[in-house]
């Protein structure tokens, strides 16, 4: 689906939830590692919190203060979710710092798609500009994460088995 | 949807989640309906302290605690007669019911049913996730008939409960069916399940990544309805029972009249009632 995100206002209205809603899972996704006893991924996501955080001052400081939100159902995002949040339903609680970051990867570069098509059907120079600015810095965080992914070895095709079943939650 | 379109929302997800931490497994669908009601609170602007979610027992029913609003953990099977207490008691609250397979259709079906025939202003969101999944992965009322599980080897040969077409039978004024993968969709329904006047159901398809891991796939299985909703129960009885159940949208908008006599609560302060039953 091609993006015609036509005014400023829109986009920074576009930019901004996609920003705040990693943030969102993020967090969300931090509390589950800690609940599941993983700390280090708890920290990983905490991080990436932080640094989406930074995003969401970012598109605030462009936009004079908070933009104007849509319904949810109203945003024009590609998939049922906005593209920076690792989508529900991915998380595992055998997760490892590989499987993390790939996944954090793959936000990282469908951001980057969505403010690249974006760019590419914008008839507004100033939406065209920002978006293309917002892609660039995506693909820069993209290139930093094959570099910090390339530091954990690959796991066995099927990490997530667990020989002895879940125990119960109560 | 009737609602002036802010310039910036009052409120916002932080505003409605409350600080105990899910322990739901990582994954698990129940994460995204949760998303799914605080945007849909957020889109309605209601102050936390006008909601109150009201639920039985289950990992889905675990809601409550999870949430700013005012709640209720409540007895397995049973939110929906303390949801019509409730609301007849503080008409001006909303109240939301939430609920898994295994609590509104199993030990609850009774309740289910007549919460429907009551037709009380409010709303129950049932994850369904074809599973007890607190009590590890047992089959419940819309398990497939032929799922294979350690308990029921070779499924258990029954028909699964057409939850959707029951409530339209029974008199549920709003049907609804999402899914927990699309936050935003099941907002939508939620935003329009509250509004509704009268008693609203909305169905999440919510996967059991643990006891139901083949649920995953939900995601390429769901399918949004390709026609609108209608308020004519037949024409959505025939919908309902020619679907495959995985046709995700509002299947039925009614104007069944809704119960709205109110309990008198003036004279009952906490005291009387308590040695009212001390008799
Ligand atoms: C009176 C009573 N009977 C049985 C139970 C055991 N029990 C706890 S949760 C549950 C099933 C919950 O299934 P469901 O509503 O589908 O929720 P899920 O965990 O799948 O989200 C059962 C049978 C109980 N807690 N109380
Ligand atoms: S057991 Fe199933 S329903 Fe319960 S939290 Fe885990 S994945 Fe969710
Ligand atoms: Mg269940």
């Amino acid at each position: 689906m091609n993006q015609t995100i036509s005014t400023l206002d829109a986009f920074l209205a576009h930019a901004h939830e996609l920003e705040r809603e990693a943030v969102e899972r993020y967090e969300d996704l931090a509390g589950q590692m800690e609940v599941h006893n993983k700390p280090e991924l708890a920290e990983l996501f905490r991080k990436m919190a932080a640094i989406e955080q930074q995003h969401v001052d970012k598109v605030e400081g462009l936009a004079g203060g908070e933009p104007r939100t849509l319904a949810p159902w109203d945003y024009q995002w590609q998939d049922p979710e906005s593209p920076e949040s690792i989508p529900v339903g991915q998380g595992h609680y055998r997760m490892n710092p590989y499987q993390a970051l790939s996944l954090v990867l793959a936000c990282e570069e469908r951001a980057e798609a969505f403010f690249a098509n974006v760019a590419e059907n914008a008839d507004d120079p100033a939406v065209r500009e920002s978006a293309l600015q917002f892609a660039a810095e995506e693909r820069e965080h993209a290139e930093l994460l094959k570099v910090w992914l390339a530091r954990y070895p690959e796991p066995k095709a099927e990490w997530w088995q667990d020989l002895d079943d879940p125990v119960s939650q109560e | 949807m009737n609602k002036a379109e802010p310039l910036v929302s009052r409120y916002s997800h932080e505003d409605y989640k409350s600080t105990v931490k899910p322990i739901w497994c990582p994954g698990c669908g129940h994460f995204g309906v949760e998303t799914s009601l605080f945007r849909a609170l957020a889109y309605l602007e209601l102050p936390p302290e006008q909601v109150a979610i009201i639920s039985g027992i289950g990992c889905s029913s675990r809601i409550p605690a999870y949430t700013q609003c005012y709640g209720f953990h409540g007895v397995h099977g049973r939110a929906p007669a303390v949801a019509t207490g409730l609301k007849l008691a503080r008409p001006e609250l909303t109240v939301i019911v939430t609920s898994g397979d295994g609590d509104a259709f199993s030990i609850g079906g009774n309740h289910f049913i007549h919460a429907c025939r009551r037709n009380v202003d409010m709303t129950l969101l049932v994850m369904d996730n074809e599973v007890y999944g607190m009590t590890k992965g047992q089959p419940s009322p819309t398990s497939p008939a032929d799922w294979d599980s350690k308990i029921a080897p070779g499924g258990t040969g029954f028909s699964p409960f057409a939850s959707l077409a029951v409530a339209l039978a029974s008199g549920a004024n709003f049907i609804a069916r999402g899914f927990s993968g699309d936050p935003n969709g099941v907002a939508r329904l939620l935003v329009e399940a509250i509004q509704h006047p009268g008693f609203s159901f909305v169905q999440v398809l919510s996967p059991c990544v643990t006891y139901r891991p083949e649920e995953r796939f939900w995601k390429k299985t769901v399918h949004p309805s390709s026609v609108e909703s209608t308020n004519d129960p037949a024409v959505a009885g025939h919908r309902l029972l020619s679907d495959d159940g995985f046709t995700t949208g509002v299947f039925y908008v009614g104007n069944r009249p809704c119960y709205s006599a109110t309990v008198d609560t003036s004279n009952h302060d906490l005291r009387a009632i308590e040695e009212d039953l001390a008799l």
